[in-house]
């Protein structure tokens, strides 16, 4: 960074410091004059919706923590308490609470916009994978401060995911005791918990800061997939984009708004408002709707595997299920490689288009059964709609440029634009 | 920062001329891996109570055991104690109850034990008292309670506990016949210590 160009300020005590420390140099070169495609549409304000989010998170995060305890004899009553007693203590916790719910939409759009356009291929791979770890730091975050509230689905949802790792041979009830801090989930549970989700926040802003900085090296994708070939193909991030992400800000924000103010408790479980009872268990313990899809794969697996001929079980219904689970998320970390199409864009990969789509109806199925209780109908389409999200990412992605007859390309973003494209 | 790079390499090259080349950078190797060994070490040595500061405490570990009155529990009845934090199931089971788990044959069983290892422990002064069943309430699958220890709770189809979580139905034994969980509700180590009193733990 010491090498950069260094812009000549006009304000001497900004110049002085940027003389010193070229922070604002640096902020010109990457989010003022950055040059970036011009033909951006509005799934690119994503990024900074999720990245406005995070702050949001944050913030509200660490003026909850001012008045909220981590211990199982007072942790639901402090969070009635800042509902009830503290000022505007409502609305930062409505924010906090519809913020994690905000988060996952803006970034599973994100995600999906990401797999639309391939930009996850070449040259950003890196930048993809340190997307999926943002994710997955993401589901940990939202996993655990959901347990903090101390309600019936805090308990029993924290109770059913760490049993979810004695599902692991050998050293699997090793793990839960040691997760746990205790042989229930208990007060160091709840303790530690807390911990973490006051630490993870930040590990995402670095991850994030990261993410940032390697989009920075290869640039932004656009809705066609083409490289930016010369300045014609792009504008100064500032004003454009500045102001295009303000606007879609400002949309969300309603939307926001309407969810925090009218809607505040649509998103949650009622059961929730009912302190944590460790001896009696919710009729249907359902995760938050940002982890269903991932809660129906792990249901989908139903029976045990035997080794041939014999009553000895190689694989657990219950391994099985958290394989696959695990596997679902995982696999995303491979796309770059499964995807093996040069062209990025599914603008111009018409049998990938359709296949997009149905990924992304296999995604809401899975949504849905995963709210449904385990029995009957929903567990059939359950386990089709989770075969068939690996068929996606296994088979039908590999094999599709073997027999896509790709559309031609434009010669350039600045040629198409003006095409009107 | 002080040597442009073409001093450096000539430093580097004069010194390996001086000295026995092989038995120099040997020296260095050995240096390196005693090092790397020395802070692979660290590390463990310093991760290591960090880790274990997350297991059980001392207090929680202490308050491992718990004592239970029987004698108001009749037959047909059951009672919910907490052992650490845990619900603890204890049935005084009817003659047709204990009956129907021992009339099961062993190849219909998923995780397979017999009931009279399920009761094992339900003795005291050398008379067999297999009306006693003690189990973890807590599902082999996921952790729920299972419903069941109330007569008006569904027992499921086989007389004993249903989770109503993902469905895993246990018998009058305690053992699982249908759902996902993959064991028998666990016994917890337990005795009689008069005829009416045990000590789970």
């Amino acid at each position: 960074m010491a090498q950069g160009e260094r812009v000549n300020f006009k304000n001497p005590v900004i110049c002085w410091i940027d003389e010193r420390l070229p922070l604002f140099s640096m902020m010109h070169k990457e989010y003022a004059a950055f040059p970036t495609p011009k033909n951006f549409n509005y799934l690119w304000n994503f990024g900074a919706l999720s990245l406005f989010m995070l702050v949001t998170m944050i913030v509200t995060g660490v003026f909850l923590a001012m008045y909220y305890t981590p211990s199982t004899d007072h942790a639901f009553n402090s969070v009635e308490r800042i509902m009830r007693d503290v000022n505007w203590g409502w609305l930062i916790r409505y924010i906090h609470m519809n913020g994690a719910s905000m988060f996952f939409i803006v970034v599973y759009v994100h995600i999906f916009r990401g797999m639309y356009y391939g930009s996850y291929k070449y040259p950003r791979e890196l930048l993809w994978i340190l997307g999926v770890i943002i994710l997955l730091l993401m589901m940990a975050t939202a996993f655990m401060g959901y347990v903090l509230p101390w309600g019936q689905m805090s308990f029993w949802g924290a109770t059913v995911i760490t049993n979810l790792f004695s599902a692991i041979p050998l050293v699997g009830n090793k793990i839960v005791t040691w997760l746990w801090g205790g042989f229930s989930v208990d007060n160091p549970t709840l303790n530690r918990f807390y911990a973490l989700h006051y630490l993870l926040p930040f590990v995402i802003f670095g991850v994030s800061f990261l993410h940032v900085a390697a989009l920075h090296i290869s640039g932004s994708n656009n809705p066609l997939g083409i490289d930016v070939k010369s300045p014609k193909d792009t504008v100064p991030f500032h004003p454009y984009y500045t102001a295009k992400d303000c606007f879609g800000l400002t949309i969300f924000l309603i939307f926001f708004a309407v969810i925090i103010f009218f809607l505040p408790n649509y998103l949650g479980d009622p059961d929730n408002y009912i302190p944590a009872n460790p001896m009696v268990t919710p009729t249907h313990i359902v995760p938050e709707w940002y982890f269903l899809p991932f809660y129906a794969i792990l249901r989908s697996f139903t029976i045990d595997i035997h080794i041939p001929f014999t009553h000895v079980v190689l694989i657990s219904s219950k391994l099985g299920g958290v394989i696959l689970m695990f596997g679902a998320v995982l696999l995303m970390f491979f796309l770059p490689w499964l995807d093996r199409s040069p062209v990025r864009s599914a603008v111009f990969r018409p049998l990938y288009r359709k296949f997009f789509w149905i990924f992304v109806a296999t995604s809401i199925t899975l949504g849905w059964v995963g709210s449904r209780p385990p029995e009957g109908l929903p567990v059939i389409i359950g386990q089709i709609a989770t075969a068939y999200y690996f068929v996606h990412f296994l088979i039908i992605l590999p094999m599709l440029p073997k027999y896509e007859k790709t559309l031609p390309l434009p010669n350039s973003i600045s040629e198409a634009v003006l095409k009107g494209r | 920062m002080a040597h442009p790079p073409s001093s450096t390499s000539d430093q580097t090259c004069g010194h390996c001329q001086q000295g026995d080349e092989e038995n120099d950078s040997s020296r260095r190797d050995f240096l390196t891996l005693a090092a790397g060994a020395m802070a692979g070490v660290g590390t463990i040595v310093t991760a290591y109570p960090l880790i274990q500061s997350m297991n059980p405490a001392a207090d929680v570990l202490a308050m491992a055991t718990t004592e239970v009155d029987l004698s108001a529990v009749k037959e047909g009845q059951s009672l919910t104690v907490v052992w650490r934090g845990k619900p603890v199931f204890i049935r005084n089971r009817t003659q047709a109850e204990i009956d129907e788990a021992r009339a099961v044959p062993m190849n219909d069983l998923k995780d397979p034990q017999t009931d009279q290892a399920r009761v094992a422990n339900s003795k005291f002064g050398g008379k067999d008292l297999p009306e006693w069943l003690v189990m973890v309430g807590v599902c082999t699958h996921l952790g729920c309670v299972p419903l069941g220890q109330k007569p008006t709770d569904p027992h499921g189809e086989f007389d004993g506990w249903f989770c109503p979580c993902h469905g895993s139905q246990y018998d009058s034994s305690g053992r699982i016949r249908k759902g996902p969980a993959p064991k028998n509700l666990e016994i917890p180590p337990y005795q009689f210590t008069d005829a009416t009193h045990i000590k789970i733990g």
